[in-house]
């Protein structure tokens, strides 16, 4: 019962929240939704017994993308006005394209009795994870430092002004 | 019903939770004019991949699905990071960040 209620509250914190960042008009609100929609999943995070992961969620996303956003946000628009105001187009449709797309989900999900069946299993300790990451999973990791280190040289080839 | 209750939500839950948020992402992605906010609704629904991922984690048992989802979120910093240059790039260029600025190549 009390997961459930847990549940439930996350549940509505994130889906409302995201409903405010694609309803809502003005820019600088729609970042501020998306970081609560971002704590709401760390705190789902924290009820799937993954405290680690809601850890980096917060660190990486809320701190980091949240924030990045915003300086995009101001970096992008004169500011004259205090309002960044921003609309929408085709709302029929697009509501026409999601229903039908969380319809197939759905229907995948209730098709498969694998889904169903799953029960709670305990997950072992956090140092488990690292020592995964660390042997088994080693080589993407490096891989991911790479692209990581690429994407940021490659933001900053793109961003900087070029001398004449 | 009252049945259903007494047990911890079960996977189907947060299959469905995460579906959700990603139409919500997808219809986002689809109305919105802006570029950035093009790019937040793609955070969302990247956002919901990633509930998918811990929650199969917590009812396999298994820790990869954990590292997936962490590998994931590593990956959608990189995204985020090329996309605000970009955008910043066509700003720069175009003056605006409309999502229709840029036609020059346009037929």
């Amino acid at each position: 019962m009390m997961a459930w209620i847990a549940f439930a509250t996350i549940a509505f914190v994130i889906l409302s929240a995201g409903l405010q960042v694609v309803r809502s008009v003005d820019l600088v609100h729609t970042v501020f939704w998306l970081a609560l929609t971002l704590i709401g999943t760390a705190a789902l995070f924290v009820h799937l017994d993954a405290e680690f992961l809601a850890a980096v969620q917060i660190l990486l996303y809320t701190g980091g993308v949240v924030t990045l956003m915003l300086f995009g946000v101001m970096l992008t628009r004169r500011i004259d006005g205090v309002h960044i105001l921003h609309e929408s187009a085709g709302q029929p449709r697009a509501i026409a394209c999601a229903v039908a797309l969380f319809a197939a989900i759905a229907h995948a999900i209730y098709a498969d009795p694998q889904t169903s069946h799953a029960v709670l299993t305990d997950l072992p300790e956090t140092e488990a994870l690292g020592q995964m990451i660390f042997s088994k999973m080693v080589l993407p990791f490096e891989l991911l430092s790479l692209l990581l280190l690429g994407a940021m040289v490659g933001a900053i080839v793109l961003a900087r002004k070029v001398d004449p | 019903m009252s049945e259903v209750f007494t047990h911890p939500p079960g996977l189907t839950a947060y299959l469905l939770l995460a579906a959700m948020l990603f139409s919500i992402g997808l219809y986002g992605a689809l109305t919105r004019k802006n570029a950035l906010a093009i790019l937040i609704s793609v955070e969302l629904m990247a956002n919901a991949v990633n509930i998918n991922l811990v929650a199969f984690s917590r009812f396999t048992g298994d820790l990869i699905g954990q590292s997936f989802a962490m590998f994931a979120i590593a990956l959608t910093v990189a995204e985020v990071v090329i996309g605000i240059a970009i955008v910043i790039l066509m700003y720069r260029s175009h003056k605006s960040i409309q999502a229709d600025a840029p036609s020059a190549l346009r037929g």
